[in-house]
């Protein structure tokens, strides 16, 4: 189980050096972070010149690679354009993020998990049309769009019809407000529509595949079996039939896990959260763009996300399917 | 049963292959099971006969012709429309943030612009967009996935190193760095598209290749290498067409998958850029006044939404209708 476990970390470190050279080049190469100064006439060329010693644009790519990846390993991620270092601006940033995006993705899972069982059990019911109905929905509904909606229009009849203010729309939460549970209630209240909005993107992909898994299930022959044995249907339902349809639906919440966080950069930078993403987005349209080591910073630090939660996505497939084996 | 997969690209036959996808979207749904279709192909087998059965089932599909039909509608509304209708998508009419009338069907934008007019010019960026991304990406991906999955080695080491960046890095935040390099060129939707499909044909690489490793093991294959035949006549004439019906399946689905990203960049500033519209970009201009003035958003999202949904049933409708094994989301 061990040797397991560290096989499968060493091939994520793999991967994450492989990714650690295509996005160095990718980004390096996506654009060039002086043409706003150098389209600017007001700006001297020894001022040009100072940026461009100041981003090692002089030197190979290869080497600015090294260089850039010695320091990362050292847990340095370099300066931004505006000479602050990345990693002070990120860290707290990816906090605001995570408050965004955890709870986001264990709701989604129990949402997907219970709405995809329940649509299998009552299969072709009102429920069943219903959950299919949403889904095709959800699927066709851009990020932006469900965020703008909560937002505009949600937010905006349930704060009139409770006569106060119940669901904030901007930041993560009241700046200036008292500490405590003042504070816990106020960021909760931040949190409840940035999180349904990547739960509403999520949970429908997979209550579909966790209704194709519990069909087969349903249908396989062992559970004709535990049946007939005389089981009772509590026990065939929790220990026969879902224990073994939830194993195809973790390989596809971890494959998906990415597609959160890449959600949580339009939420963040709808509901106006300082959170990872928008800091990424700021690297992008901001006056110097790219901002290389920010956009990087962000990158490693969602790929070694997406990473983990595979490899934990990877042990619990083991504990789930005892088929599998860990040599 | 196999181990899971040392890398997430190799989920197990047992695991539906899904495409991750984007801001907007859960999953892009399950690309066909390639072995399955190709268990069910078989051999020779009569072309024009398959062909016709498989029109035959997405004819009775009723939410396919539903979807077929609202797509060819918004076809040829966003197409054909504004040669006919009095506004052009850039004329400023003078009349101001005033609500859907007679004159002015979908109202007008705080500067003016008759959004009727506008919606259909951004649907019809959307459109091609889409399609564009759609045909360069499966291209792209099957001549890839191809030779990946025939002759193995090195080309097939190298597909799946790059295919592992794709599915570690969100897709979105991916595609905003490549837009943003190619943001300020002229022309840009068509950029944008290539943008979208430089990332986008990684699935359908995994696909064909997934099917290619499980059609070279077949007898037919090595029937053919046994008379002398070409690789390339191999691959083009007989391994091609046994994986025909996953390729068109997931070519659909990328059309939904680019339109869906295309308005997520659009929408952050980074993918069509003004004075051409998109959907995306008109949902961007609505945002802000979208309490007062909702119909600046609503007419372009609800464009969206319906334009991709009609993508999503054609694509369900010619999976049932091409690969009637795998019936994964109806």
């Amino acid at each position: 189980m061990w040797v397991y476990l560290l096989r499968r970390l060493a091939a994520g470190i793999g991967v994450l050096f492989v990714a650690s050279f295509l996005l160095f080049v990718l980004v390096s190469l996506s654009g060039n972070p002086l043409a706003q100064l150098q389209a600017n006439p007001h700006i001297s060329p020894a001022t040009i010149a100072a940026a461009r010693d100041q981003l090692h644009l002089d030197e190979p790519l290869l080497e600015r690679y090294w260089t850039w990846l010695t320091d990362l390993l050292h847990g340095d991620f370099g300066t931004s354009t505006t000479g602050q270092p990345v990693g002070p601006q990120i860290w707290p940033r990816f906090w605001v993020t995570l408050k965004m995006v955890i709870p986001a993705t264990i709701l989604a899972i129990i949402l997907g998990v219970v709405v995809g069982v329940v649509s299998a059990v009552r299969q072709y019911s009102a429920i069943d049309h219903i959950s299919t109905g949403l889904a095709y929905l959800f699927y066709a509904t851009p990020v932006f769009i469900i965020a703008l909606v909560l937002k505009d229009f949600l937010a905006v009849d349930v704060n009139q019809a409770v006569g106060h203010t119940v669901l904030y729309t901007i930041g993560e939460n009241t700046p200036g407000i008292a500490g405590g549970w003042n504070l816990f209630v106020n960021s909760v209240a931040h949190t409840v529509l940035p999180v349904l909005t990547l739960v509403l993107i999520t949970y429908a992909g997979w209550s579909r595949y966790q209704r194709a898994a519990m069909l087969d299930v349903l249908n396989a022959d062992y559970i004709r079996l535990a049946r007939a044995k005389g089981l009772s249907p509590r026990r065939v339902f929790y220990i026969h039939a879902l224990r073994n349809a939830l194993i195809p639906v973790t390989t596809v919440i971890a494959i998906d896990f990415a597609t959160i966080l890449g959600g949580a950069i339009v939420t963040e930078v709808v509901f106006g959260w300082e959170g990872m993403g928008r800091f990424l987005y700021e690297g992008l349209i901001g006056p110097v763009s790219p901002d290389v080591n920010v956009v990087l910073g962000w990158m490693m630090i969602a790929a070694t996300a997406v990473v983990i939660f595979n490899v934990i996505a990877d042990l619990l497939y083991a504990m789930l399917d005892p088929r599998i084996r860990y040599a | 049963m196999p181990e899971p997969g040392p890398n997430p690209a190799d989920t197990g036959p047992a695991a539906p292959v899904t495409v991750p996808a984007l801001g907007g979207l859960g999953t892009g749904g399950t690309v066909a099971s390639a072995e399955l279709w190709a268990a069910r192909a078989g051999v020779g087998g009569e072309a024009r006969g398959q062909f016709r059965m498989a029109a035959g089932r997405f004819f009775h599909h009723r939410l396919a012709l539903i979807g077929l039909g609202t797509f060819l509608f918004l076809l040829l509304l966003s197409m054909v429309g504004p040669l006919f209708w009095r506004y052009n998508y850039a004329d400023i009419t003078g009349q101001f943030s005033t609500p859907p009338s007679l004159q002015h069907p979908m109202g007008t934008d705080t500067i003016g612009h008759d959004l009727f007019a506008q919606v259909m010019q951004g649907t019809a960026t959307s459109i091609k967009t889409a399609l564009l991304v759609a045909v360069v990406a499966t291209v792209l991906g099957a001549v890839i996935g191809a030779v990946a999955g025939y002759y193995g080695g090195l080309a097939d080491s190298a597909l799946m190193r790059f295919t592992d960046l794709v599915l570690v890095v969100p897709l979105i935040a991916l595609l905003l760095v490549l837009a943003n390099g190619v943001s300020n060129l002229a022309g840009n939707w068509f950029w944008i598209a290539l943008v979208l499909a430089a990332v986008l044909w990684t699935y359908q690489a995994r696909l064909v290749r997934g099917s290619f490793l499980s059609l070279r093991e077949r007898e037919f294959v090595e029937a053919e290498v046994a008379i002398g035949a070409s690789d390339r006549r191999i691959i083009l004439r007989h391994m091609i067409p046994n994986a025909v019906g996953p390729i068109v399946v997931s070519a659909t689905l990328t059309v939904a998958i680019a339109m869906l990203t295309e308005a997520v960049l659009s929408f952050l500033g980074l993918g069509i850029q003004p004075p051409a519209v998109s959907l995306g970009s008109l949902i961007a201009n609505g945002q802000d006044d979208a309490g007062v003035l909702p119909w600046l958003f609503l007419f372009p999202a609800i464009f969206l939404i319906v334009a991709i949904l009609s993508v999503n049933f054609i694509g369900d409708g010619l999976r049932d209708a091409l690969d009637p094994t795998q019936r994964v989301r109806a």
